[in-house]
């Protein structure tokens, strides 16, 4: 186990550690809401930070897995590529925002825009999210165990959204679509793998009308 | 972009550290607002009798004791001067209406910075560190406050357009964000009677607050309205005499982090304002919701 205090030293300093010398577990202490803290990492290492986050935590993550204690500002692993990245807290907005894969947790509820513009990344938040969530996702799936707030999957694209709570109003061509068996498989099989306890026959399934984009599903591997 | 914070206590055993928890908070928003910072702190209130009031000289070595005794003589009335810096507070019984008048014949290069029972106002251009520094803000004992830093956009960076603004008794607001119609609004306040002292945005949702006020909404009504009344960007920290209350627009673009546990409330624009608190292992952290009011004491 490396340990890193962010009261001594830089966040800086130890993102050059985790980018040139990426192996094994590390405890990160004193994070105290510092921005950028293990972002841009690419390999599998274990990172478990002790405390609150500011912006940006575990930006474009690839492969790393990440574990905070506390609470994360705007911009939690925004564009993650792979790896995981679990908040015990609350998170501010634009969490996973354009991520293109990897798995994001968040214990707490998380706020506005959770999952803006999703590329194939797999969100699931154990509270509720806040308004504009899932805003023009294109793939990948989100999973709210709460409520999700206004606006929800505004000119989403190919995402999936499942919600087991109370949904405000839907956002443009955003439409509740019928939970097929397999659907609730893979919403259990995503549950599992985040460690979320929830009753997959409350879930209700959303996702794109189709009406506001030409798009082929037929040549989807194509787009 | 600017900064804001708000501090106040649940538990008034907290009050004396005040001056070291604003302090630490305005200058871990130094980033987010370098042109100018201000606090308005809640402390030392005088009775009803009496008001209090916070007055800004351009000049560090404005003649405060001259001013003092002209106006404990033209109102036959002792009054209490404390100076910080090029800012007074004064504590007097002499109605508000005719100090203002007093002031502006007699000593017309002061400013009114705040008025009411309880508040006090500081605010200066320059860095938070050196405000702080130079104001001793770290000693300063009370029971809430609200910080700003600034880096300006909408208009001219002087002491005047720094932050925070009060428009009206004990009634302070600080302002992340930008209002798109306070023109038409000052306007339609103007002809209520509000008076504005800048051409500031964040003025005018200040004097918004006062109107709804003095037409007997609460603040939490007040700031409900507000939801409704005002456009553009926000997200306000507002105290009144006892109370606190946090706003933010319906889209939240304006960054917000709040905190509590069971001695304190903080808000602040980023958490490592809050990050320093002493307490804050046991606080619950969250980002308040769009459009919401939340508030404490009696707001």
């Amino acid at each position: 186990m490396t340990e890193f205090d962010l009261a001594q030293d830089s966040v800086r300093s130890l993102n050059q550690r985790l980018h040139e010398s990426p192996t094994g577990r590390w405890l990160v202490s004193h994070p105290d809401g510092r921005h950028c803290i293990a972002a841009g990492l690419e390999a599998s290492v274990e990172i478990n930070i002790a405390g609150h986050v500011g912006y940006y935590c575990a930006g474009m993550n690839k492969q790393a897995h990440i574990t905070i204690e506390g609470s994360a500002g705007p911009g939690l692993a925004e564009n993650m590529m792979s790896g995981s990245v679990r908040v015990k807290g609350n998170v501010s907005h634009c969490a996973g925002a354009s991520a293109h894969g990897g798995l994001l947790i968040v214990e707490g509820d998380a706020a506005a825009r959770c999952g803006i513009s999703m590329k194939g990344t797999d969100i699931v938040v154990a509270g509720s999210v806040g308004h504009m969530s899932a805003f023009m996702a294109q793939t990948g799936r989100l999973v709210v165990c709460g409520d999700a707030g206004d606006f929800l999957g505004d000119s989403i694209y190919e995402a999936t959204i499942y919600i087991a709570g109370k949904v405000g109003e839907l956002g443009a061509d955003c439409i509740e679509k019928k939970m097929t068996p397999e659907h609730r498989q893979s919403l259990a099989d995503l549950l599992s793998a985040s460690g979320v306890a929830a009753d997959t026959g409350s879930f209700r399934r959303y996702g794109s009308a189709r009406r506001l984009y030409n798009f082929n599903i037929d040549h989807a591997s194509d787009y | 972009m600017c900064g804001i914070v708000g501090i106040y206590y649940k538990n008034k055993d907290l009050n004396k550290h005040l001056g070291t928890m604003l302090s630490s908070m305005l200058v871990q928003m130094s980033e987010r607002g370098p042109d100018s910072a201000g606090v308005a702190v809640y402390r030392n209130a005088v009775d009803s009798s009496s008001t209090k009031i916070t007055l800004h000289a351009a000049d560090d070595d404005y003649d405060w004791n001259q001013m003092h005794s002209l106006l404990a003589k033209a109102f036959s009335t002792d009054v209490d001067i404390e100076i910080r810096v090029n800012h007074a507070v004064v504590a007097t019984t002499a109605p508000l209406p005719e100090f203002r008048t007093w002031l502006a014949l007699n000593c017309p290069d002061l400013r009114i910075m705040s008025a009411g029972t309880t508040i006090e106002i500081y605010k200066e251009k320059g860095a938070p560190r050196d405000f702080v520094d130079r104001f001793q803000l770290q000693d300063i004992q009370g029971s809430h406050a609200l910080g700003h830093t600034r880096m300006a956009t909408e208009s001219a960076v002087t002491t005047q357009h720094s932050h925070p603004f009060s428009t009206g008794l004990d009634l302070c607001l600080v302002h992340n964000g930008s209002l798109s119609n306070h023109n038409r609004l000052r306007e339609r306040l103007q002809e209520e009677g509000i008076e504005f002292q800048t051409d500031n945005d964040s003025e005018v949702a200040a004097g918004y607050l006062m109107w709804r006020l003095h037409q007997g909404a609460s603040l939490e009504q007040a700031l409900t309205s507000a939801i409704s009344d005002l456009d553009g960007f926000y997200t306000f920290a507002v105290g009144t005499r006892n109370g606190f209350a946090v706003l933010r627009d319906p889209i939240a673009c304006k960054p917000a982090v709040m905190a509590e546990n069971d001695d304190w409330v903080a808000m602040a624009s980023e958490f490592r304002a809050i990050a320093q608190l002493p307490g804050v292992e046991q606080a619950t952290v969250w980002e308040p919701a769009p459009a919401t009011v939340y508030s404490w004491g009696e707001a």
